[in-house]
């Protein structure tokens, strides 16, 4: 018996873009019912776990990562495509369900989407996914033919027998293909080779962006579905002491008010205007809890103790650092900060939730479908494998919708309240701005030393603050300490290194951890340390009277892709010759996420006002499965970044954030954004990240340019706290 | 209850008068292509035209709108997607995660519609939507394409 998954899900996919007009949705998800999914099927089985073709040639290519904009979902494609060589046109995609990954021994590995993993990853096995499926279509062509399969191959979704010439398709033998043996451990293709990966070819999801059909989270209805919408006690860690139901009953539309756990009120209405509407007319009263009085000031205070106590978490450390500073000829110290920050996906936080007594369905737009699902499973209170989830395209992820599934778990608690109604839970974007995963907050003291002949001998950075790990996954930490807390700052992860040959170095983590829940936000902490790093590189250089790139340059030696991808910026940007007149130049570069990043930067200030002119980026991700894409990745991670430097700080006040909306909230806007041009230099050997890593680099080489241009050091964001006039 | 006039099609809608149009277009007609992003007219997610005049719904209540007024939402831009925008944002694959961009094409259409020859400085006036994933280069530049008619097929 072959199993074939999903029919009821495709089901589902199909339905959901007829409902756009009604309710015309028919789900029916009997999870993992291979007979039923037997009986109902129109496709033919599956040749792997990764590879479908129909019998009119169209190759569906499962992914199991979440596409929330980044383009992983055609750059995963593309990587099985080039070993299964299809006919790239006849490409498209599906998600298996995380319940169907559980019942099929996770096939499909993780789908966790977050820390630029999506491709380096699982490129490995998916590539061999497709390899492995085009072998089989291969050996099942060869079988008709009775030839040896050696004498077959494939191509462009056709098989040729290379001594007859005789030819077939992948439709035509899928069927066949499917019973063959599965090979294992495949050769795979020289990424010098490639025909599919490696170009910058379109996305496969673009076309239902532009004409409203693509459905969201946010947009799903099903027939029956009621909608939410939930208000949680705005003051972290505090709960509801009462509310007054009977206020809003007799409301239009309004079918229920519910509590959801200790700290939160939803109303179920018809609509979800009405279901606001009557929320915010809900008299709650709420108990505050132990940080009501808690304020911005009180979390900064916390941390500054922080910066010179005894004890600390080594993240870092070569020769000794503490006696070279004792014996240096001349030191340099300065104090940073960064602020919390929330993600505001454009798309606030929403799931959909069905739950009868034997069994639970979420819709929901995930990061980690299976994390979505064992949240699910849990709030439900049954067994995982009497629950599913249906993964949706996210309006914007960025770290909020992969480890924290708090929506998911609020949608489950509401329908249990109503068995057999499917309910649509949808924040608002007060909600989304009160309840996110912070970006943590830390401050850091950094001081360099230098010898009597001017050379840099000895740097300490103390980070002073929020472990992100300590909060959300406790079993990540090593005795105590949190390593993510060092992101870049290492003597030798693969992940990020330092990129700097210096005798002695010392950096070390004071963890201080607020009451306000941390998250990982994308780039995470390598956005701060790269803003301590870089713009302190500066000032070391500009104290010892040396141009920002030749400082570094002498560092760099030993880091040779470091340096490759600050040195094609720097050519790209003329650094050696003068800006324009009234221009300045800031540069930075960092590893991260596996990859090496670097930015240049042009800037003026006219009366006050900051103006970026051009930013020149170089990303070396020793891979580029889609240059296209990675350079749309490195443009969105300039708004994202300079959203951050310019604007973005939640701040603290009785215990609860102060920033609620857009208003207060503010980001870059189409205005502001520089022209941004993006080297892609992938050097081959290794796999790293695209859609974090270039963030670091923004605030501090508009940073550094800013100093080059007012003499001014920015050391705490956003800038649109310091006057500049 | 209201009507309205909505890509050319006259709606009766039993609703609330002080529902948001964005609530009344998403939920009472059923066209979701129209986004929620902030409710306070700060992000764009929810343009639509009225009277071809770039309009955040999410702050209109729906008695506001006359039935003679023509509401055209991002479902009825075009019968088929072929409208100039839309064609430029396929050939330079504008969207990310897609989200803001009905109101972003929405935006863009009625400038054009008002300027067929926009400058840089009139785009940066002019769309002011929020995008979080960071199209504004590719949005730019898919405009000026959009001006020039020159968008014929999808490209990476
Ligand atoms: S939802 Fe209307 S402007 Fe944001
Ligand atoms: S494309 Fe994601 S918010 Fe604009």
């Amino acid at each position: 018996m072959t199993y074939q998954p999903n029919v009821s899900r495709r089901a589902f996919i199909a339905g959901s873009a007829a409902a756009i007009g009604g309710f015309t949705l028919g789900f029916h998800v009997p999870f993992a019912d291979a007979a039923m999914a037997q009986g109902a099927s129109a496709l033919p089985p599956e040749v792997n776990a990764w590879v479908v073709v129909k019998p009119d040639e169209t190759v569906i290519i499962r992914i199991a990562r979440s596409e929330m904009g980044q383009g992983t979902l055609t750059g995963l494609a593309q990587l099985v495509a080039e070993e299964l060589e299809c006919d790239w046109s006849k490409v498209t995609t599906e998600y298996p369900t995380p319940g169907e990954n559980l019942a099929r021994n996770r096939v499909w590995g993780s789908y966790s989407t977050g820390g630029s993993r999506g491709i380096r990853d699982s490129e490995s096995y998916v590539r061999q996914g497709g390899a492995a499926a085009r072998e089989m279509l291969i050996a099942a062509a060869a079988a008709q033919w009775k030839v040896p399969a050696g004498d077959c191959k494939a191509a462009k979704g056709v098989i040729t027998h290379t001594a007859s010439g005789r030819t077939t398709t992948f439709g035509k033998v899928a069927d066949a293909a499917a019973a063959q043996t599965p090979p294992i451990n495949i050769k795979l293709k020289d990424p010098k080779d490639w025909t599919i990966a490696g170009k910058p070819l379109p996305r496969l999801d673009t076309a239902d962006k532009l004409t409203g059909k693509q459905i969201y989270g946010a947009d799903l209805r099903l027939p029956g579905m009621l909608v939410a919408t939930i208000k949680a006690c705005p003051v972290f860690g505090g709960k509801v002491a009462s509310f007054d139901a009977a206020a809003v009953a007799g409301k239009p539309g309004v079918r229920k008010v519910v509590q959801v756990d200790d700290n939160a009120v939803a109303v179920v209405a018809d609509t979800w205007w009405q279901a606001k509407t009557a929320l915010d007319a809900l008299p709650i009263t709420w108990d505050e809890g132990p940080n009501k009085n808690l304020s911005s000031a009180d979390i900064a205070g916390t941390l500054a103790a922080g910066l010179d106590a005894p004890d600390a978490f080594v993240g870092n450390k070569q020769g000794d650092a503490k006696a070279a500073l004792a014996g240096a000829a001349k030191t340099v110290t300065a104090t940073y900060s960064f602020p919390y920050l929330n993600h505001a996906t454009m798309e606030p936080m929403n799931a959909t939730a069905l739950y009868t007594a034997d069994k639970c369905e979420v819709w929901v737009p995930t990061q980690n479908g299976e994390a979505s699902l064992a949240v699910a499973a849990e709030a439900a209170g049954l067994p995982v494998q009497k629950c599913d989830v249906h993964k949706l395209l996210l309006g914007g992820g960025f770290g909020r919708r992969g480890n924290f599934q708090d929506y998911v778990r609020q949608a489950v608690l509401i329908a249990k309240q109503m068995p057999g109604t499917p309910v649509k839970l949808l924040w608002s974007r007060e909600e989304d701005m009160l309840h996110g995963a912070y970006h943590p907050i830390t401050q850091a003291k950094l001081t360099g030393g230098f010898d009597a002949q001017g050379n840099l001998t000895v740097f300490h950075m103390r980070i002073s603050g929020q472990s992100i790990l300590a909060a959300v996954r406790p079993e990540g930490m090593q005795g105590g300490m949190d390593p993510v807390v060092f992101q870049g700052l290492t003597a030798n992860s693969p992940e990020g290194h330092m990129g700097y040959t210096i005798p002695n170095v010392l950096v070390d983590h004071a963890m201080r951890n607020p009451p306000i829940p941390p998250g990982f936000w994308r780039g995470v902490n390598l956005n701060q340390n790269t803003l301590y790093m870089e713009c302190f590189m500066d000032e070391l250089a500009h104290a010892a009277g040396v141009d920002p790139l030749a400082f570094r340059r002498k560092l760099m030696a030993n880091h040779p892709k470091h340096r490759g991808v600050l040195e094609a910026v720097a050519a790209r940007i003329d650094w050696d010759k003068p800006a324009p007149a009234g221009v300045h130049r800031g540069i930075a570069h960092t590893m991260g996420f596996g990859s090496y990043v670097a930015a240049a930067a042009e800037v003026s200030v006219d009366k006050g006002q900051l103006k970026i002119h051009r930013i020149v980026a170089a990303t070396d991700a020793g891979h580029a499965v889609n240059p296209a894409q990675i350079e749309r990745q490195v443009e969105g991670s300039f708004v994202y970044g300079l959203s951050a430097c310019l604007y973005g700080e939640c701040t603290v006040k009785g215990g609860r954030m102060e920033q609620e909306n857009f208003d207060t909230y503010e980001v870059l806007r189409l205005a502001e954004m520089p022209a941004v041009e993006t080297i892609v230099m992938p050097s081959g050997g290794f796999w790293g990240g695209v859609g974090e890593p270039t963030i670091a680099v923004a605030a501090p080489a508009v940073l550094n340019a800013l100093f080059a241009a007012t003499g001014k050091r920015i050391r705490t964001l956003p800038l649109k706290n310091h006057p500049l006039a | 209850m209201a009507r309205l006039t909505i890509n050319g099609q006259i709606r009766d809608v039993e609703v609330d008068p002080d529902t948001p149009l964005l609530w009344v277009i998403r939920e009472q007609v059923g066209l979701t292509g129209t986004k929620f992003g902030c409710g306070i007219a700060q992000c764009g997610a929810c343009t639509v035209h009225i009277d071809g005049v770039a309009t955040r719904s999410c702050a209109l209540p729906v008695s506001a709108v006359g039935d003679d007024q023509k509401i055209v939402t991002i479902e009825g831009l075009s019968p088929d997607g072929s409208h100039p925008v839309q064609r430029a944002w396929l050939a330079l694959d504008v969207p990310q995660c897609g989200y803001c961009q009905s109101g972003m094409i929405m935006a863009s259409a009625a400038l054009l519609q008002q300027n067929p020859k926009p400058s840089d400085d009139d785009i940066s006036a002019e769309i002011t939507n929020i995008c979080r994933c960071g199209t504004y280069p590719k949005v730019r530049a898919a405009i000026h394409m959009a001006a020039e008619g020159g968008a014929t097929k999808q490209a990476g």
